[in-house]
Formats: C-alpha cells, structure tokens, sequence
C-alpha cells in the first residue's frame, strides 16, 4: 500500500516544529505501524537526510514507550492497542496519516515524536508505593485477600505509564494514572495504612506538575491501551474526599 | 586470572546461613559514607539500588530509559517460581534446586542454585508486601500455575503480566528511595565504560542521551544489571535497545565472560513473517499449561488446521516425552520444533511454525476460563498475526529469549574485576545451559532484594577504598576513549544504517551459532564476522551529531560492541565441544536425537578473558562440582 505521512520534526525541546511530509510507496499489511516508520528511516537516512525520532522499546505493548498521536489519536485508530502493537492492516492504500507527539503542557517535547514523562514518575514518588522495608515481609498467604479485590487491583495495575491517558485529555490531566495507582494499591490490604496520605500526595504532586484538572470528560479511557477503567477516577475521588475531610485517615476498609 | 568460587564450605543447605553470618558488616552509621553505582533498573538493578539504599548507602542508578518502570523484565509474562509448596504437591527448596540443576543440564554452580532456591520463599513475601496483586483462590490464598521442566505447581503469577507487576513493585520501592534521596537516578543516561583505579572498579564513563555530554561518575563500588545480549541474533524476544555493551566494556576492563554459548532459544514464539520484521514475540510458556503442541503429520500439509483431522495430527512432545509432554523444558522443545519444520511438517504461510491448540482446553473448561487465563495473550497474539487464536491453533516457532552467560560471578555475585558486582541476567551463575520458565524473575529478584546488599557490605567493609575523583587521569582517560569512539562512529559517514550490519551479524549467527551448532559452521562464522566487522566501520552511516538526542548513534555503539562480541561467542560454542542444554553442536547427540554431554571434559564454567584488542582471548576453567545432585542424563520422558 502507498501512504503519505505528515510527521512532525523538531530538533529539541525550545526549537518550533512543522510537519514534513514523507510517502511510503511500498508499506506492507502485516508490518507493524513502527517497522513502517524503520523501514522509512532507513530510506531516509540512505537519502542522507535525519531520520525521525520516536520512542519505543519491547515493541509487545507492555513498557510503555511509544507513543504518538496517530491522525488525532493516541496510539492510532485501534482501541486498546499501543502505536508498536499497531499494525499497517488497520489503514488502506492511499491513505494520509499525521503523526504528531504527546501534546501537553506537562510532557515538552525533546525531538520530533520523543517526550519527557519524568512528571509521571515524580506523581508516583510522592506516595505510589507500599512503605515497607526489604526482607520485614510477613508470609505472602498470612493476609487473604478477596479474588475480587485482587482482580480489580490488577486491572489498575495493569497501567503501562505511556501518558496516552493526558495526551487524550482536552484538559491535560494525569488523573486516569494517578487514579489508576491509587486504586491498585487502596484495593490491597497491604496499601490501607497510607491509603489516604498517599492519595493527597499523589494529588497535590499532579497538580503541581502542571497537569490540567479532570472534568470527567472521557477520552482518557477511551484512549488508553490498556483499557483502564474511568470508575477508579471515581475511585480516587471518594479517598480525596474522606482524606480532605480528614474522615478516615485511620484505616478503613471498603 | 583466577577463578576463585569463594564457596562457602559446610552443607550446602547451611552454606548461605553459614556465609551470612561470616561476612563483614558495615556499621548502620557509617553506610552513609559508601558510594553505590547500579547500572540498570531492572528487576535485579531497581531492586538492588532500592534495598541498598533503603540500607543507608550512598546510591546512584543510571538507565538508558526516561524511566526506570521501562526496564525489559516488564515484559516477561508467565511467572515467578517459588518453592511454597502452598499447592502440597511436593515441592521444597531441594526440589526447586534439584529442577533447576537438573534443568541446567549439570553445567550451574550446585551452592548459587541452592541459595536460589532458598531465597525465593522471601521473594513472594516481599512482592506481596509491596502490593503485587498476584492471582489468587476464591479462598483468597495465593493462586499457583505449572511451569517447563517441573512436575509440582510452584509459579505465582499476574495474568500474563508478571513481569510488568514484580518491576512495578521494585520500581515503586526505587521511587521511594529516591524521594528519601538514598537514591540519584539517572533516567536517558548510558554506561560507555567501568572505571579502574589501583586494580578496583570505582565508577563509570556515562553519556547523557539528550545533551549527549559524556561524563564520569565515581563510588566505592560498581553493580551491573544490564541484561542479557540475545539481541546479537538482531531478530529476538528483547526489546530492542536491549545490548551488550555494559557487560562488554567491563569484560575489556577485566571482567571475564562466562558461558557465552549458552543462550536459550524459546520455543513459543509468533513466526516470522517478513524481511522487515524487527522483533519477535514470546507467547508466555505458561500457554502449554494448556495448549498442545502439534503439526501435521503429512509432510507439506497445506490444509487449514481446523481440516485436519485429529490422527493426522502429530502431538510431538507428548509422543516423545510422555512424562513431561507440553511441559518439557525449553531447549528440548524447541529443538522438537526446529526438527518438524526442518522436515517438512511447518505451518501458517512460510511454514515456519507449528501449532500450539486450545481447542481440547476450550472444551473442557470454556473459553471464558481460557480468557481469564491468558486473554491478553491471546489479544496480542490476534492484534500481531490477524489471527482469533480461539478459533484457529496460535502458530509458533522458537526464538532468541535469553541468555544464561554473562559475566562470570563468585558466590559474592563480583566478577574478576574487583568491586565490580553483577545481578540478574547480566551475570551467569544459576541457569547452567539452560534456564527453567518462571526462573528469570526469581534469580533477578534474588540477587537484588536478598543476596547482593549482604555481599556488598562484606567487599566494602573489607576493603579500603583511597579517595578518588573524577578528574584522575582514570577518569579522565576512560572519557576521553568514550569521546573518541563516539566522534569515531560520526566520522564514518559511509552508506548504510546501522540496521543493515545488525540484521546481516544477526542472521550469520542465527544460522551458525542457533539452535544448533556445528564445527565446520562455527569456525565459518568466526571467519565472516570480522569482515561484517569491516565493513560497518568503513561504510555505515550515522547522521546528525554528538550533542544532541541521536538514536541512530546509539544503536551505532551497540551494534559495534555485537560485532565484536559475536566472535567471543562463536569461539565458546566452538571449543565446549559437547552439547549440553541450549547450546546443541550437532556432532554430539544421542542415538534419540537428545544433547550428548561430555562430563568428563565439560562439567566446568568456561571464562573468557580480554587480552587486547589483537590478541585472541583466553579461555578459564571453573570445574563444576556436583555434591548433591547426581551427575545424569536428564531425561523427561
């Protein structure tokens, strides 16, 4: 299939950036859409030209490093699919594909499709994790724990920190992952002692950041890969709540 | 050089305990006072940097990702093996040694393996603690799954993300550590070379991959956790920036490389599908729990699978290996598969595969079930091939996966270069010739939660460590070779990209030094590197500059240390002249088709070490002692 694609190049993170348009005459159905993109850089690097920068890594959808705004879309058209797990059977001869990087304040741009996603890290220093000390573990079945819980818990947890949640969002929010830690670890018995302290921090941290607040829009769901729920968005504003209130910051179940 | 085991003496059940008790320690108040560099920040890196630092050391933990979360253990999918015995199916910590000796092929170090084994019962406490939502009973007890190479159900697992849910839970301990500021990560930031100063490695040549600034960074003590190098064959299940390059500047500096022909082909794997291709992908070994493995049994069978009928199909393992049937161990299974596509009996369009079926298990449990299992499997096995695996057999073939060699380690987990300390992958210690499914993610667990920050103690107290600073003359020699090279790879300004010289080495030693090994083809391969070597260094083609973000420059300086590692590798395959576990040399196999080990010339580590960049390196012997585990032909029948 032949494609034109309009791709956006800057070369680091203060310069301004356009789109470039590139044709790929000779794209394959059951190419990935990123061995689409090696095969035009090697073309483009051969034409002696600097071929695009994009992030990338397991190319199986799970570490979470592609990522691209694919005609409008993050990770492209299919729903619960990464841009490396993509494939060019999703498009159709002669198509026009615009690829563009994450947009949003929080994420700038350090070349052509590459973003910083440091500040998703640095919500999860602020309280993401379980404060225990290596080896003053407690037998792993002495705590049961409800299948149910365990399930709901692995589905928050099943977030791959790609960043499509905020690139969706209109308003730039990170509250699909933050909330999606939150619930991973506030549905676990082993994460009720911080629960609350933790999900102020988690907030505080985001916003300062710079990312833009959730106005239950939707997209963020919608976008994400791993099909994270918007109910743990719910979730976290319930804790928010009880924890501002100053209600419940002893633990509590449920 | 010497290879010295440092093995405990004493019953190898007491040797850890025993060992634990005779080190040096460092007094609380005076950790604050060692430096600490840990390159990587996968399971065994991210956990050893967090539980080093949460110690009170000084720690700093560099990664070439912009976040330590994007480590390549967050792909393995199927589990983690712990010797529980929660199921009461017989399993015990000698069990889980035994296996995985035993599934070795004899050619691990027996105390490594029984630590191992030892210390896995503390993993699942940790990670559970951490809040790993491992699957569970409606009881609410932990859940357990079966694994290659084992007859008692001992694998806890998360879906098929288990890998994802132990890195995320050593992660998060990292990022704790660092906001109490026991831990500088360095994110976007890659090792170029060790340090040596008065005989001991004492910090790193790093280059920031944005600036492109080439920097050094000093400590008191160095630990790689870099990985394995399975990329060599280009086309492989690692993700694609995975490289040798940590573990081979630290060979040039005088670490030896252990057993590098022991690399493990894993058999289910999605096939190839063109030239383009620039991975492959693993379908977790979990999916033989229930999958069953078959191909025709007409040679160039072009009929659909569904068509044909259940006694022309050939269930291979369980034919050959009753016992152990679509369980037996990786090595053995992917060789059956190579044998059926060699001779004619290959699937799917290139036929380069063979069937692995869920129609008896969809059956007999229902596709929900199935679903709950393995759904993101099956996913992403419909999203890559086009293909509805529970409608048609998933096709699969055997690929590159991992690799049991590295830098050779004593039980203190330091290599030959003093202060140099090496986890996970990186090093070769306790998979022998071939590693179990589910034992990854334990030995890299194992060595950064619960072995290393207890060996590293025992170097630092017992050692002194002079001052040093980064403008030594080291120092400043170590960055100005990594100046030069990199300046060096630009310069070329030949014709072709870096893929090109990639995917031509990786296809030499696919073909030569892959499932299965010959002298005549080895010694072809040694003969052809060289020239692939050549041949990149006049004509490839590396645009843009030094000092800024250059992706190409990277892939540039790890493609040249594959060329020169790839010898290294064929001339190990080349002198262990036997087969044993993955590495298969073709003129030693039993009158069943099995690997024909050579005890008696073979049962030893082999150790390469570096003697200049003219001279050939030179091969050590660590003999291998087997105390407790009788020496015998491994037999899954």
């Amino acid at each position: 299939m032949r494609l034109t694609l309009h791709v956006w190049r800057q070369t680091h993170a203060t310069a301004g950036g356009r789109f470039e348009r590139y044709e790929v005459p000779d794209a394959n159905e059951h190419m990935s859409f990123l061995e689409m993109l090696d095969v035009l850089n090697g073309r483009l690097i051969e034409q002696g030209k600097e071929p695009i920068a994009f992030e990338h890594d397991c190319r199986e959808g799970i570490c979470g490093s592609c990522g691209m705004v694919i005609n409008g879309r993050p990770h492209g058209p299919v729903q619960r699919v990464t841009a490396c797990q993509l494939h060019m059977r999703s498009f159709t001869d002669g198509d026009e594909i615009w690829l563009e990087p994450w947009r949003s304040a929080a994420f700038p741009v350090l070349k052509d499709l590459v973003v910083d996603r440091s500040a998703l890290d640095r919500i999860i220093q602020a309280g993401g994790y379980i404060s225990i000390r290596t080896g003053a573990a407690p037998d792993a079945n002495a705590v049961p724990v409800p299948k149910r819980n365990a399930e709901q818990s692995m589905d928050a947890a099943a977030c791959i920190g790609c960043g499509a949640c905020v690139a969706a969002c209109p308003n730039g929010s990170a509250m699909l992952f933050t909330a999606a830690k939150i619930s991973h670890l506030g549905l676990l018995p082993q994460g009720q002692p911080e629960r609350f302290s933790r999900v102020l921090a988690m907030v505080e941290r985001m916003d300062a950041e710079g990312f833009g607040n959730c106005t239950n829009h939707g997209s963020c769901e919608a976008a994400c890969p791993k099909g994270i729920s918007l109910d743990f968005i719910a979730r976290l504003n319930r804790d928010l709540i009880r924890a501002t209130l100053g209600k419940g910051m002893e633990v509590a179940a449920g | 050089m010497e290879l010295q085991a440092r093995v405990p003496d004493g019953p190898i059940a007491e040797k850890w305990d025993k060992h634990r008790f005779d080190m040096k320690l460092v007094n609380p108040s005076n950790k604050r006072k060692y430096e600490i560099i840990v390159v990587g920040s996968g399971l065994a890196g991210a956990s050893a940097a967090a539980t080093l630092g949460e110690l009170g050391y000084l720690v700093k933990c560099f990664t070439y990702h912009d976040s330590p979360r994007r480590a390549h253990s967050i792909a393995a999918q199927g589990g983690i093996n712990a010797a529980k015995n929660y199921q009461s199916d017989g399993d015990s910590v000698f069990r889980l040694f035994y296996d995985t000796v035993k599934g070795g092929d004899f050619r691990s170090r027996e105390a490594n393996v029984y630590r191992l084994a030892q210390v896995s019962l503390n993993i699942i406490d940790q990670c559970v603690a951490q809040g790993v939502p491992f699957a569970r009973e409606y009881g609410g007890l932990l859940a357990n799954r079966s694994f290659g190479g084992a007859q008692v159900s001992r694998t806890f697992y998360a879906r098929g993300q288990t890998g994802q849910q132990l890195l995320l839970g050593a992660y998060q301990a990292l990022e704790r550590q660092i906001v109490a500021r026991t831990v500088t990560m360095y994110p976007r930031t890659e090792m170029l070379d060790v340090i040596v100063i008065d005989g001991q490695a004492r910090g790193i040549v790093v280059r920031d991959l944005v600036t492109g600034a080439i920097s050094s960074h000093v400590a008191d003590a160095v630990v790689l956790g870099t990985g394995g190098y399975s990329n060599v064959f280009f086309l492989s299940t690692n993700a694609k920036a995975c490289n040798v390059t940590a573990s081979w500047r630290a060979y040039k500096r005088g670490a030896a490389f252990a057993n590098p022909c022991f690399t493990q082909i894993h058999p289910t794997c999605i096939p190839q599908s063109g030239h383009y291709q620039s991975k492959l992908t693993l379908m977790s070994e979990s999916l033989r729990n229930d999958g069953r493995i078959w191909a025709p049994k007409k040679q160039g069978d072009t009929r659909a699978a569904n068509d044909i009928p259940e006694d022309e199909r050939d269930y291979y393992l369980e034919r050959i290996y009753p016992s152990f049937g679509n369980l037996s161990p990786r090595d053995v299974s992917s060789r059956r598969a190579k044998e059926m596509v060699d001779k004619g009996h290959g699937v799917g369009p290139e036929r380069n595969g063979v069937y692995l079926d869920f129609r008896d298990a969809i059956q007999r449990l229902g596709q929900a079930t199935i679903a709950e299992r393995y759904g993101n499997l099956f996913d992403m096995y419909k999203q890559i091939t086009g293909e509805n695996p529970y409608d048609v057999p998933m096709r699969i073939y055997p690929a590159p996966h991992y690799a049991m060699g590295g830098l050779w380690v004593d039980y203190n987990l330091m290599s030959t270069l003093p202060g140099l300390f090496v986890i996970g992958e990186a090093n070769f210690s306790d998979h022998g010739a071939n590693r179990l499914g589910a034992s990854a993610l334990m030995q890299g667990l194992a060595d950064g939660y619960f072995v290393l920050p207890y060996t590293i103690g025992h170097y630092l107290a017992g050692n002194k460590f002079h001052p040093v600073a980064t403008d030594d003359t080291e120092c400043r020699n170590a960055d100005h070779e990594a100046t030069v090279l990199t300046k060096k790879l630009l310069d070329v300004n030949g014709t072709k990209p870096v893929d090109v010289f990639h995917r031509q080495l990786g296809k030499l030693i696919w073909e030569r030094c892959g499932m299965a090994r010959n002298a005549d083809g080895l010694k072809k391969a040694l003969a052809e590197i060289p020239r692939i070597r050549e041949e990149f260094w006049r004509d490839v083609r590396v645009l843009g500059s030094g000092t800024e973000l250059n992706q190409e420059l990277e892939k540039a300086g790890r493609v040249a240390d594959f060329l020169e590692f790839a010898e290294v590798l064929c001339l190990d395959a080349l002198e262990r002249d036997e087969s044993c576990g993955g590495h298969f040399r073709e003129e030693h196999e039993t009158a069943d088709g099995e690997a024909k080990r050579d005890d008696e010339r073979f049962a030893h580590v082999a150790a390469w070490e570096y003697t200049g960049p003219s001279s050939a390196p030179k091969r050590h012997v660590e003999p291998l002692v087997f105390d407790n585990v009788k020496l015998a032909t491994r037999s899954y029948k």
